[in-house]
């Protein structure tokens, strides 16, 4: 016993966790704070919350080159779990600095918003940083448990009710999946660090045919695919992401969707190398009919809200390309496209708060009429991110699917590419029809109930600069993240 | 391996047997008469007020959640204890900081006002 202590505190090195702890430091002494502000002060925290995450962000980057391991290898803060920190780190400070303005519109200044937002992406933190299995699953529910709160946030409207219980109800049923699978593959290699599975699997290589191991590798894939809403899991996505409050959906289609790729990335890397063509054929067809479901249904609809949600849901399946491309490139393509992703999408939800009007009432493509003339500056704003979510030069989406269509062909995946591609070319059609109504409609509203607070303002010049800054000088990041995966 | 087992199976038989068959057996043999008294739910002794079916005022459900988190408190607390001399101060450490954690929800409790009955 008196062993035990010293192994365990041999091997705790906060290092490991640095990022998230004071992350999570800054959550509760913000949760503090707030109970002693009279009610509706919600400033103290949207500036102690953006002080928080770059303080994280400064000691994020210190872990850049300089790997830190910790928890008897449960935690790994490597290069890959920086990359993807910084992303989750961006896509809060974004969604922060557009939510006060909001959430005063709306009615719901309420404090707890903000704690809420940091727990969540300390959560997604661990995910990235995880190498076991326990550590991924525990990091997994504080980001899921604190993005139910935040969906259901609005608790007066019925849309955003749903949308929390929607999201609960299936994502808990989605745990249980993944939690089996990790249970299942625990008990064909007796243990959870994802590092050993991988050398137990590969010194037994007669277990890769055991069917207990590949349903675990099924049920854990059904976990995650569930989390990056990739088809044919994807449907509580649309509704969860429409009755959502509309900078909880940009969040939540950026932070944990990339903290769930980050997971699924490390735990098929480490673990399952040896299973890589049966997993590289699953994803195949699902990265198919992810991208094709998300851009057909897209195009019908008329909510652009709802739209973006179905976009998502065929980005996540471009990025899943770069998974099943499974080489370097493909790989820092999918880091890559992930940050790429948070500046586009983030931009394009903060134009939908401007001109949502009170009560979200005015995101449909008749209300977007006219706009590109009566606010210029919204207008060119809205393009460059629907330009980058299309996928077109000179934006960071075309430099993302470029690096991730450039791994499907270099592995020998040109059908996929090929699929991709043509699935691009569908997409162009319903973004440019919000550019259609933008520049080519008569205005019928007057847009005067749009003010531009400086928040907001900042959060779409930020974005603009991350989209065209990835656009056109992608080969310095694109650098990074191919020194950040494995 | 599975011998081990035997003597928790044989319970398990002779308690579900002892169970049903007291049923049955009563069934069987008991006398039956029933009275509207004798019917009625039986609430402790009291003559039974009003319908079972009632609706609970939602702040039950924040006593009960809040008795459940700082319940499980106690439950950590206790292993820690049995073992505190052994860990020492890495123990006393880890079991600061968790309480310290709980101590922020507490505080965030009370001044929100969930612990008022009204």
């Amino acid at each position: 016993m008196e062993n035990l202590v010293q192994i365990a505190l041999q091997n705790v090195n906060l290092a490991a966790i640095m990022p998230s702890l004071v992350l999570v430091c800054f959550g509760m002494g913000l949760l503090l704070i707030n109970v002693f502000l009279p009610r509706g002060t919600t400033r103290p925290a949207v500036w102690i919350s953006l002080v928080g995450i770059v303080v994280t962000a400064v000691v994020t980057v210190q872990g850049w080159g300089n790997p830190q391991y910790g928890f008897s290898d449960a935690v790994a803060l490597d290069n890959f779990a920086t990359f993807f920190n910084v992303t989750f780190l961006l896509a809060a400070a974004l969604t922060i600095l557009m939510s006060d303005d909001y959430l005063r519109r709306e009615g719901y200044a309420v404090n707890e918003y903000y704690p809420l937002i940091l727990f969540t992406t300390a959560g997604a933190m661990w995910m990235a940083s995880g190498t076991d299995m326990m550590t991924i699953f525990l990091g997994l529910e504080v980001m899921s448990i604190s993005l139910y709160v935040l969906a259901g946030f609005f608790r007066g409207q019925s849309a955003s009710n749903e949308a929390g219980l929607k999201y609960f109800l299936l994502g808990a049923f989605s745990t249980g999946f993944l939690l089996y699978g990790m249970a299942l593959i625990y008990g064909v290699t007796g243990s959870t660090r994802l590092t050993e599975i991988g050398a137990y699997l590969n010194s037994h290589s007669s277990l890769l045919a055991n069917p207990m191991t590949l349903a675990g590798l099924v049920l854990l894939s059904i976990g995650f695919l569930f989390k990056l809403g990739a088809a044919p899991f994807h449907m509580w996505t649309p509704d969860v992401y429409q009755g959502a409050p509309t900078p909880v959906t940009a969040f939540m289609s950026a932070g944990p969707k990339a903290a769930a790729f980050a997971a699924f990335l490390r735990t098929l890397e480490y673990c399952f190398f040896g299973l890589k063509p049966e997993w590289s054929a699953m994803l195949w067809v699902l990265a198919v009919l992810t991208m094709t479901v998300g851009n057909v249904i897209a195009i019908s609809q008329t909510n652009i809200k709802r739209m973006l949600a179905y976009s998502s849901i065929s980005h996540a399946g471009y990025a899943l390309v770069g998974l099943v491309a499974a080489n370097e490139i493909g790989y820092s393509g999918v880091l890559f496209y992930m940050l790429a992703y948070t500046f586009m999408n983030i931009g394009a939800f903060a134009v939908l708060i401007l001109v949502g009007k009170q009560g979200e009432e005015n995101l449909t493509l008749e209300g977007f009429a006219g706009l590109g003339y009566k606010r210029p500056l919204l207008g060119v704003a809205m393009s460059v991110f629907l330009f980058a979510l299309m996928g077109l030069p000179p934006t960071a989406g075309f430099a993302g699917k470029f690096y991730i269509f450039a791994g499907a062909v270099k592995a020998g995946y040109i059908w996929l590419a090929i699929i991709g591609v043509l699935n691009s070319a569908v997409s162009l059609y319903y973004y440019l029809r919000v550019m259609v109504y933008m520049y080519f409609r008569d205005p019928t509203e007057d847009y005067a109930w749009i003010s531009l607070p400086v928040s907001v303002l900042a959060t779409i010049i930020l974005a603009v600069i991350g989209c065209l800054y990835l656009g056109i000088l992608p080969n310095e990041v694109m650098a990074m993240a191919k020194t950040a995966i494995f | 391996m599975l011998d081990s087992y035997l003597p928790i199976i044989t319970l398990i038989v002779v308690a579900l047997g002892f169970a049903t068959g007291s049923i049955i057996f009563s069934r069987l043999v008991g006398q039956k008469k029933p009275s509207e008294v004798k019917l009625a739910p039986y609430e402790c002794g009291m003559p039974p007020v009003g319908s079972a079916r009632e609706r609970f005022s939602v702040k039950f459900y924040i006593i009960a959640m809040l008795f459940i988190v700082f319940d499980i408190e106690v439950v950590f607390m206790y292993p820690w204890a049995v073992m505190f001399k052994r860990l020492g101060m890495f123990g006393f450490v880890e079991m600061g900081v968790f309480i310290l954690i709980l101590l922020v929800g507490y505080v965030y409790v009370w001044k929100k006002g969930a612990l008022e009955w009204e």
